[in-house]
């Protein structure tokens, strides 16, 4: 444990004044759950975030934005299926195509909204186990050259919590291939598999690699406090989860 | 009033967990001939008046795009019933 309060103020610890003046935008849809998190990972890691509601028909001038987690139109239809259809996503898309890269990032329902809008192959279906699991996640990082994770060392390990009941990542054998040809693969599970996906993948890229998503939350694991080390224990660390975050920062303001 | 009726169902490559649970629950009630059970959805969209081809191809365009996932899913059905 370290002097940052357990609750408090979000101070981001050592980080560099400059990144201050990125601006992630973190969306809000009817049903979403980590936004707020997700905005305090941003501050944590030394940026501004920013609010941006679904229904919103204009970006603004963030740099990245984030699709947190949550149950966006509570799952109705399939994850992720009805929100992707908001009037910022078609915004979003378009910025995460553009010769810009918006860097976006999908964390769990947003992972799915990233799939179901065709920015990432593939799609989630129900846990192979069927039921909803919520546990602390160890991931290799397996390409530590994207937009948002840059801040890793390739091969690291890192901890942060899972939960999900529709989480099993799934494609064709074709997709799968070039997916591990091309790097794509981003993340991987490793010790155990939590829901049946394919070759074990927590999260995969786009090609240009501005466009990240993964299953695990990291940004649940940015505080002293509260992530797995002082749940259980098992974790290395509370805030391995933070290098997503201070990667796209890094990236933003030029030094990545 | 007619509906346009729309049957997805998951493709057959994908392991369906569903269906999977509700076969391993079949034999525990007694139901013992079924070997196999796939859960599908069913939609059904109400049209106020005549439903002409423009708004059949309407529905299908809406099933390939909003109500099934062509990465993981087959629209087997579209069809119109009659109230």
């Amino acid at each position: 444990m370290t002097e940052l309060p357990l609750i408090g103020e979000a101070v981001a610890v050592a980080a560099e004044p400059r990144l201050a003046g990125a601006k992630i935008g973190v969306v809000t849809f009817p049903g979403t759950l980590d936004d707020r998190d997700a905005s305090r990972a941003v501050r944590l890691a030394g940026g501004t975030p920013v609010e941006l509601w679904h229904g919103d028909s204009e970006l603004g001038d963030v740099d990245a934005v984030i699709l947190p987690g949550g149950f966006s139109y509570g799952d109705y239809l399939r994850a992720g299926a009805i929100a992707r259809f908001a009037p910022l996503m078609s915004k979003i898309i378009d910025a995460a195509n553009s010769d810009a890269k918006l860097p976006v990032l999908g964390i769990c329902n947003g992972f799915q909204l990233l799939t179901e809008s065709h920015l990432l192959p593939g799609s989630m279906i129900k846990n192979d186990h069927l039921k909803f699991i919520c546990r602390d996640q160890v991931l290799r990082v397996e390409n530590n050259s994207t937009y948002w994770t840059g801040d890793y060392a390739a091969g690291q390990e890192i901890t942060v919590p899972l939960k999900n009941q529709d989480g099993q990542y799934i494609a064709d054998e074709k997709t799968l291939d070039a997916l591990e040809a091309e790097g794509r693969v981003v993340f991987r599970y490793v010790g155990f598999n939590p829901n049946g996906s394919r070759r074990d993948i927590a999260g995969i890229s786009n090609a240009a690699g501005n466009v990240v998503g993964l299953m695990p939350h990291p940004e649940h694991a940015v505080e002293v406090g509260f992530g797995p080390e002082s749940l259980d224990g098992i974790g290395g660390s509370d805030t391995e989860g933070l290098g997503l975050f201070t990667s796209v920062l890094n990236k933003i303001v030029g030094v990545n | 009033m007619p509906r346009i009726v729309v049957d997805v169902m998951p493709k057959p490559e994908i392991l369906d967990p569903q269906g999977k649970a509700i076969v391993g629950a079949l034999p525990r009630l007694g139901f013992t001939s079924f070997s196999s059970v796939r859960q599908g959805k069913r939609f059904e969209l109400t049209v106020d008046g005549e439903v002409t081809e423009d708004i059949l191809a309407q529905a299908r365009d809406a099933a390939e795009t909003l109500l099934s996932n062509p990465v993981i899913e087959d629209v087997v059905n579209v069809e119109v019933v009659e109230a």
